[in-house]
Order: structure tokens, then sequence, then C-alpha cells
């Protein structure tokens, strides 16, 4: 035990390497088993060992879908894969779980989509290649059919992404529970009747990888129309909303043509905690049930589950370290300017730094958000929806917002193409952010489509608006 | 006087892109009267391999808020945090949780 520095070239051993813990500090066992080593402390102050932290990440992760039971068996699951740490995760527990025995197997059928940002992101060519073929040869190791889109493709969506889809208004009708009763029957008999060779996860292989699979950049002139989408904004905060938002028209489209009903993203709780603040200072108090909650289902038939937002973000790191999780990290947004920073960094940095201090910052953040609960309007299909965010329009009282003067600074070209004609449907902080992008000329063109269609049938409405009979107005001239 | 401290320094979760992308460095810290601890390799990492903006990296004298420092693959607040004296052939690993996943 020479670890008493200073003193080590005196005895004649030969140095001790790789100690457990210092002399200073007593070597702690885990708090769980009370046998292996500790090897990372979670929440305050509990420290497990590699085995204990494991099962205790493998569980949680389990426990999120069981306790909330949206997704049925049999079920078509799209994995968004980022490349990051937390979706690495989340894919690796996927895979876990579906490889389970039997009876507490997963039972859903994955697919993945990894879309490609580089252009955004300030990667060259040549990196996004790169990252391009690491990604696709970890796609494939899965053995999952898989989708390599880019952001770029964004450009392409049909104006339909921006409208609710059928379905998803009502309780879904079988039980949870009759559900899976019924699917292990089915797959009893399939087994009985020898049909059992193929388990469901591996119709990924057979399938093999769908449409858009090969490494392909799309061309130059798209990604120029991109970058020209994205200079035109003007801040880093507008920025990062429209990259979010193509990023989830993109994710909601090849769900809907790939006929998944479900998409999983790899929030972490550290990333909702900082996503909830942040969309507070957006102006989007109203809608920080869905944007943050474990089910989403503004889209009507496409649901969108956070499962991993129970995780810290250091849990994650350590179980993807631990257990060779591999990941491929590309560069997020950044400013031109090293001074110019969003919303969203700053409360990054901001809860960051409080957790430091007081490490129970982001949990009570997240437990504060998990008793936010979806309004019942907006479950309602029959709601007018906000454009670029699909949430329910909440400016009702608008004259006494007087948000117009703020908002419409220029008004040139004509009617329909002047950034006034969007404002009206728009919801409040996507007024706000659509304000620091660029003239609507630049913007997406099923964004202006969609803006166009509405407009015109709010005019039609309008026209015809005497002859149509109100639900609630009483019959003028009674008997 | 101690005696020269060899140690592996790894960088991962994008915390790399501050490092010339070099995820794996093998380092020599020289020699020196005080004991090298946490404290001191973050004052030389920030010298001498890191190449572009410190505040990326470090806040004050530890890391920053959101980088995570595994010692020998163990948390480093089971060791001692910043206090924790290094050890000729320490693995010393930071990994970046900021920005994705």
């Amino acid at each position: 035990m020479c670890e008493a520095s200073g003193r080590c070239g005196g005895c004649g051993e030969a140095p001790v390497r790789r100690r457990a813990a210092p002399a200073c500090s007593r070597p702690r066992p885990c708090v769980k088993c009370g046998d292996g080593p500790a090897a990372v402390v979670i929440r305050i102050g509990d420290a497990f060992c590699r085995a204990c932290f494991r099962e205790y990440f493998v569980h949680k992760f389990r426990a999120m879908l069981g306790k909330n039971r949206v997704i049925f068996p049999g079920e078509k699951v799209l994995l968004a894969l980022s490349g990051g740490m937390a979706s690495s995760a989340m894919l690796r527990q996927v895979q876990e779980g579906l490889s389970r025995e039997t009876a507490k197997r997963l039972r859903f059928v994955p697919g993945l989509i990894y879309i490609d940002e580089g252009a955004v992101c300030g990667q060259s060519l040549v990196q996004r290649e790169q990252t391009l073929t690491r990604m696709e040869a970890l796609l494939q190791e899965t053995g999952f059919p898989y989708y390599l889109a880019s952001l770029e493709q964004a450009l392409e969506l049909p104006g339909s992404i921006l409208r609710r889809g059928p379905g998803g208004d009502s309780e879904p009708s079988p039980s949870y529970k009759a559900a899976v009763e019924g699917f292990i029957q089915q797959q009893r008999q399939e087994e009985a009747n020898g049909d059992g060779g193929t388990s469901p996860a591996g119709l990924g292989t057979q399938d093999g990888p769908a449409g858009g699979s090969h490494a392909h950049l799309p061309a130059a002139a798209r990604t120029e129309e991109l970058l020209r989408l994205f200079d035109a904004a003007e801040t880093l905060t507008a920025k990062e909303e429209l990259l979010q938002m193509l990023r989830s028209h993109l994710l909601l489209h090849t769900a809907r043509t790939q006929g998944y009903t479900k998409v999983m993203t790899g929030e972490s709780c550290t990333r909702v905690a900082i996503k909830l603040l942040t969309n507070l200072a957006l102006g989007r108090g109203a809608f920080l049930a869905v944007d943050t909650g474990f089910v989403d289902s503004r889209h009507g038939d496409v649901t969108v589950v956070r499962p991993m937002r129970d995780y810290m973000a250091k849990e994650i790191a350590f179980y993807n370290h631990f257990f060779g999780v591999p990941t491929v990290i590309t560069p997020p947004l950044h400013a031109k300017r090293r001074e110019k920073t969003s919303i969203h960094r700053l409360m990054e940095n901001f809860l960051l730094g409080l957790q430091v201090d007081f490490p129970s910052t982001i949990s009570t953040v997240y437990r504060t958000g998990e008793k936010l609960s979806v309004a019942p309007a907006e479950s309602n299909g029959e709601l007018q929806r906000c454009l670029l965010c699909l949430c329910a329009l909440d400016i009702a009282g608008e004259e006494e917002l007087a948000l117009e003067p703020t908002l419409v600074k220029e008004d040139t070209g004509n009617g329909a193409e002047s950034r006034a004609a969007f404002i009206p449907l728009l919801c409040y902080s996507c007024r706000l952010t659509f304000k620091e992008m660029g003239p609507p000329a630049t913007l997406p063109p099923y964004v202006r489509t969609e803006a166009q269609r509405r407009n015109c049938r709010a005019l039609m409405k309008q026209q015809i608006q005497e002859f149509l009979l109100e639900d609630d107005e009483e019959e003028p001239g009674g008997s | 006087m101690a005696a020269p401290v060899s140690l592996q320094v790894e960088f991962g979760g994008g915390a790399e892109l501050l490092f010339d992308g070099v995820k794996k460095h093998q380092v020599t810290l020289p020699s020196q009267p005080e004991p090298w601890d946490i404290r001191n390799l973050l004052k030389w990492i920030k010298q001498n391999l890191l190449k572009e903006r410190p505040e990326l990296f470090m806040q004050g004298e530890s890391v920053r808020p959101g980088i995570l420092v595994l010692i020998n693959d163990a948390d480093w607040e089971l060791m001692g945090e910043l206090d924790y004296k290094l050890q000729d052939q320490d693995n010393v690993l930071f990994i970046s949780t900021l920005h994705g996943g």
C-alpha cells in the first residue's frame, strides 16, 4: 500500500497498478448487492457495481414500457436514431428486450431510421460520407429493417404531413391486456402449426433494408436549398427549432409511408428537463405535456413515444461505456460566432450548472413535468391546429396579446406569400420562431403549399358562412 | 519529488472534437514537487492538449458541467473527484454528455 506519494521511489516494489480507490477515501461496495466494487454513482450517493447497474438500467426500460402500455404486441415501431448516446442505448435495450425468453420478451416489430443532418451541422461531404458509412454498418448489424434519410429530403415532403392523420382521437379499442393475450395465443397457434420457425425479431433479416438504404448523399442543389433555408434564419434559436421541426416531419413521413404506427425517440431525462424549460421560454407552456411527455399523439395516426425519458444522461453514458454500445457522434448545430447562442444552449448550461451543486435539480424538473397531462382539448381532432407544430392553436384572446404590431414587420409581396398570411395559422411560439426565419419564399415548399391551402379554405368558409348550419345555433323561426 | 506519471487520457461522446478528433492520448506528466491529482491534470490538459475553446471543456478548475470523468473505468465521484491522486498507468476518460443523443 505504498500510495503515499513522494516515498514510492524509496521502496523497491513495482508501482501498484489500477487501484480501485485511493487511500484517502474508502473503497465502496455496491449499495445493492454489497458485493462487487462500486463503479458508478447514480442519483445522490447510490454507488452501484456494474452488474447491479446493468440490471437497474435494463429494468427501467421494461418498466417504462410496461407501465405505460401504449405499444401493442406485433406493432411496428420506428426507432429514431441519431447515432448519439441516448438513442444508441435505446436501440440496445430494444435488442436485448426482443431477445429474451418468451415470457418476458418485448413484442413489437422495430425498424430503424437515421437522418443525416450533416449539411446544417457544418460537415463536409467527405465527413458526411464517413458518418453515413459508419451508421449504415451499425444499422446493418442489428438485422432490423433500416432507412437512411437526409434532412434535404424534408424539402420534398407533401403538404399532407402537416395535417393530422386519421385515428388516435378515440381510445384504442382493444384493451392492452386483451391484445397481449390475443398475441400470445396467436403465437402458440403458429408454433403448433409448425410456422414458428421465425421469431418476430428475425423478420428484419428476411426483409433486409428497405428503399433508400444505401449511403448516398443528396443532390448538391438540394443541400444548397436547405442551407439557404437555415442561413435565412436569424437566430440560433430559430435554427434549432427549424431543425427539430424538419426532423420530426421527416420521421413522421417515413413512419406513415412505411406503415409504422409508433416512433420511439431517445430523449433522456436530462434532455427532457432542458426541453421543458426551454419550451417554457419559447412560449410553448401550453404544450409541455405533448412536447416532453412519454406519449405524443399530436399527429393522430403516428404516436411518438419517449422511452428513455427516465434515464439521466450520466447513466446512459456509463451504460454505453461499460457495455460497449457503439455510437457515431456528430457535431451539433453551431453558431457562426462564439457569442451568439440559443435559448436551448443557455438552458442546458443553466440546468447542468445547477445540477453540479444541487444534484436533484434535473430530477425535480422532470418529476414536475410528469405531473402535466395533455389537455382534453388536445386529443380533439376537430380543433384548429398550428401549421408547423400541430398543437392546438392557443391564440383565442389574440387581440389582448397585442401580437400584431410586433410580428408583422414588413408586408411586401403579394397577399398569399406575405408573412401576414402565415400568422393566423400559427400558435404563439411558432409565430415567434417564424418572425426570426427568412422570408416566406425560403420556407420549405410543403409549408407554403399547406398554408395556402388552409388560407383558401378559411376564405371559402368565410364566404359561405351564412349558409352553414351551426350545431349550437337555434333554428330561426321555431315552429 | 514525485516521479513522472504515465497516463492514458481518453475522450468520448464528442469531447474528442476539442482535441483534434483524437480519442486516445498517451501522456507522461513531468516530475514535479506536488503530487499529480485530477486538478493539476486538468490544468496540464488545458495548457498542452486543448486545441481550441477551453470554455467548452473546463469551467473554473473543474470540468464543464455535463462532462463525465472516469478514472480506471469508475465514476470519479467514488475516487475523490478533483482530489484523486493519480497513479502511474492510470486511465482517465472524459465523456461529454452535451448536445444530443
